[in-house]
């Protein structure tokens, strides 16, 4: 009787061997990340460093930072099936799978994160629709479930999978109205992402982070849909990298990663200006209206310096936004990824003063700034996902067509 | 405006503290432990995962001895109706599960700790650090819990709780009301915990909307002001005080507005 | 979610956001059961072609 390989023909894999080590490893992290949560999960969010002052910390922020990252599956599904930029076909699937990756992970975290997590479906059944989190959690929660139907047909693309009559017209009809699913994704990214950026832009007793903006909408609601659209994108082109790199062979032909990096570019760079805007709107005029200078937020503290501003508003956005959007800059391999990796420190930057510094700056007038450094534990759980995402690009990696271009860049014979 | 159960108005309960008066004796936190089974660590030190519905911060002036002042300031949840005065406070709009609600007929910003999963959003929305988390399951230690008042429920591990204003007192004094045949509740029937504790009675409460109600008077006074009032949190909780230099700590100004610099102090009781 | 929880209002942000909610969902549920059911009927009608 005839066998079915697990491995898709025609393309080279790592040894047995070598690859039950790797995967070895990056069980091991894991395992540590479970074991974190489990500590969370029973023994309650004691075992944080946070505090009733810093009642959102390393959590939220992971939360936010993965979702902007995984916007790269929206985006990309967005330019592939709506816009209709076909070249992107070769790198879709990588980009559905580093979201799905992502979103499951923002999920977990969510769920370690709250105080009594039996009760988390409150959320859902009690919902008041005023609250941005309630927003996230509904946008969130379909996402994913979206995200699921497109990674299902490249699971069942698997060559054993394929041998299944069943699993092949499902894998089959499923392609065919992908773009069904993709604009349902970018619908509900647009506004889980928005809301995202809606959590700390409501807070009006808040000072660092309130935002005037659109009826109930404030600024940030845009400026994070934007920036993850962006910024994600960003994150895929380093992720194929950083995959291409371990595998040591070519996966996606340059010119698709081109597109994507100046279309990236280009939404940098409007996004930047925007940003600017913002922060100079908010800076001159909500922030003295509550009795704050601009230097009130950035002095005053051991960590939080105009230096962060400057990283994120210059280092990690005006200058990857100027290589990306330069013919010269994609072309350069080193420039290019230099671009991409900025582009990916300034979201989450930018994820991380909207959380933590918000939370630091003292807006009781007899209060001091307030610091927080992580526990151990929440480190684990927030370094758990990214354990988990290894695990889940290899397997992807070994057993699934993920890249279509890559018979064609590394012929076997 | 909506009514209920006949009320003729409605109602915005507040309070009034008067920090010329306050010692910063601790006997309202104290109080509000006792009456609302608030309950405490071992190792009370670290104050920022301490459960407390009212904190007492000490201000300073600043200046060397011997023109040194201090003041106790006594703060509860605010109880803040927020934007417009529609029952906007800054927390209850963001709660994803409604666990936290704006009552139209009382001005209550309530806490259902049973409907709480523990997101922490209307933490991060308070500027007033009003409100605590339970970090650790209650402990009574010995015998303390059967001294715990049977009118309020404990709350367990990972759930955010508050001052309430003792509405638990509100709703004995309208039961009473009911079986006596009165519409309207006295003054007098309705007092939260911390405020009859107060030795010195710093703390005056009643409805801020109704003229004989003490409070209605004292929050109009030129000693009269409230905590960061330029956020528009709108808050019913007031505060008197003779000293500008205290009312002034009272908000955020601008440097060519001169605010002093000296307040960035703070001691909890 | 469900107009039978006790904090549901029939008010506009209610309608708006379950209505978008409900309506996604449809979308997606929708079209997964257009596949499953496509792909059943295509894997009979294959099945029966293979015998004929």
């Amino acid at each position: 009787m005839e066998t079915t390989p697990l491995i898709p023909q025609g393309v080279k894999r790592c040894s047995k061997l070598q690859f039950s080590l790797w995967m070895a490893a990056a069980g091991a992290v894991l395992l540590w990340g479970v074991y974190a949560m489990y500590l969370v999960w029973f023994k309650g969010l004691n075992q944080t460093n946070m505090n009733d002052a810093y009642g959102f910390a390393l959590w939220i922020w992971a939360d936010l930072a993965v979702i902007a990252l995984g916007g790269g599956a929206f985006f990309t599904g967005f330019l592939t099936y709506i816009i209709g930029k076909d070249k992107l076909k070769n790198i879709i699937n990588y980009a559905v799978i580093i979201g799905f990756i992502c979103y499951s992970s923002a999920l977990l975290i969510l769920a370690i994160d709250i105080g009594q997590p039996l009760r988390g479906w409150f959320i859902f059944w009690h919902a008041n629709v005023h609250s941005m989190l309630t927003e996230v959690a509904f946008c969130l929660s379909c996402y994913f479930a979206v995200l699921t139907i497109e990674f299902l047909p490249i699971i069942f693309e698997n060559p054993k999978l394929d041998r299944v009559p069943f699993l092949h017209h499902l894998s089959h009809n499923m392609h065919r109205i992908m773009a069904v699913f993709a604009a349902t994704g970018v619908f509900l990214s647009f506004f889980h992402q928005g809301s995202l950026g809606g959590v700390s832009g409501v807070l009006f007793g808040r000072p660092f982070a309130f935002r005037e903006g659109i009826n109930v909408w404030p600024w940030t609601f845009f400026l994070f849909t934007w920036s993850a659209a962006a910024c994600g994108p960003c994150f895929t082109i380093l992720v194929t990298w950083i995959t291409e790199k371990l595998t040591r062979k070519k996966l996606v032909k340059d010119d698709v990663i081109q597109l994507l990096a100046k279309i990236s570019g280009w939404m940098l760079a409007t996004y930047i200006i925007a940003k600017i805007a913002d922060t100079l709107y908010w800076a001159m005029v909500t922030a003295p209206s509550m009795g704050f200078s601009f230097m009130d937020f950035y002095s005053g503290n051991p960590v939080y310096g105009i230096w962060i501003l400057i990283l994120e508003i210059v280092i990690c956005g005006i200058v990857p936004a100027v290589i990306l959007i330069t013919r010269k800059g994609r072309e350069a391999k080193s420039l290019l990824m230099l671009g991409v990796v900025l582009a990916v420190v300034g979201v989450c930057v930018n994820r991380w003063v909207m959380i933590l510094q918000m939370l630091a700056v003292p807006v009781v007038p007899f209060e001091e700034w307030f610091m927080y450094a992580p526990s151990w534990q929440e480190v684990a759980t927030t370094i758990l996902p990214v354990a988990y995402g290894i695990l889940v690009i290899s397997l992807a990696h070994r057993y699934l067509p993920v890249f279509p271009q890559e018979r064609e860049l590394n012929p076997t014979n | 405006m909506k009514e209920e159960h006949g009320d003729k108005h409605t109602k915005r309960y507040g309070m009034v503290i008067d920090l010329d008066k306050c010692t910063g004796c601790g006997a309202c936190m104290v109080a509000c432990y006792a009456e609302n089974n608030v309950p405490f660590k071992k190792d009370e030190t670290d104050k920022l995962d301490s459960l407390n519905w009212i904190r007492i911060f000490q201000l300073t002036n600043g200046k060397p001895y011997p023109d040194t002042e201090i003041c106790y300031l006594p703060m509860p949840c605010q109880h803040c109706d927020g934007i417009g005065k529609h029952g906007h406070p800054p927390c209850v709009s963001v709660c994803p599960a409604i666990a936290t609600d704006y009552d139209d007929s009382t001005g209550v910003v309530s806490q259902i700790p049973t409907r709480c999963f523990g997101c922490r959003y209307c933490m991060a929305a308070c500027p007033y650090h009003a409100r605590k988390f339970n970090w650790w399951d209650p402990v009574w230690p010995a015998d303390t819990k059967k001294y715990l008042n049977p009118n309020v429920s404990t709350r367990m591990r990972g759930v955010v709780e508050k001052c309430t204003l003792c509405f638990h007192r509100y709703q004995q004094a309208r039961d009473k009301a009911y079986l006596e045949g009165r519409e309207e509740i006295y003054e007098s029937e309705y007092q939260p915990a911390c405020a009859q504790a107060c030795p010195t009675n710093a703390i005056t409460f009643g409805d801020l909307n109704n003229p004989d109600h003490a409070v209605f008077k004292l929050k109009n006074s030129p000693r009269a002001f409230r905590l960061l009032e330029r956020l528009h949190t709108n808050p019913k909780v007031y505060y008197l005080s003779s000293k500008t230099w205290v009312r002034r700590a009272g908000d955020n100004y601008l440097e060519n507005e001169s605010r002093p610099k000296s307040n960035r102090q703070k001691i909890h009781s | 979610m469900f107009p039978f929880s006790f904090e549901w209002a029939w008010d506009i942000p209610h309608l708006v956001f379950h209505g978008a909610l409900w309506y996604v969902l449809s979308i997606v549920g929708l079209g997964l059961t257009y596949c499953i059911i496509k792909s059943a009927v295509d894997t009979f009608r294959e099945e029966d072609n293979g015998h004929h």
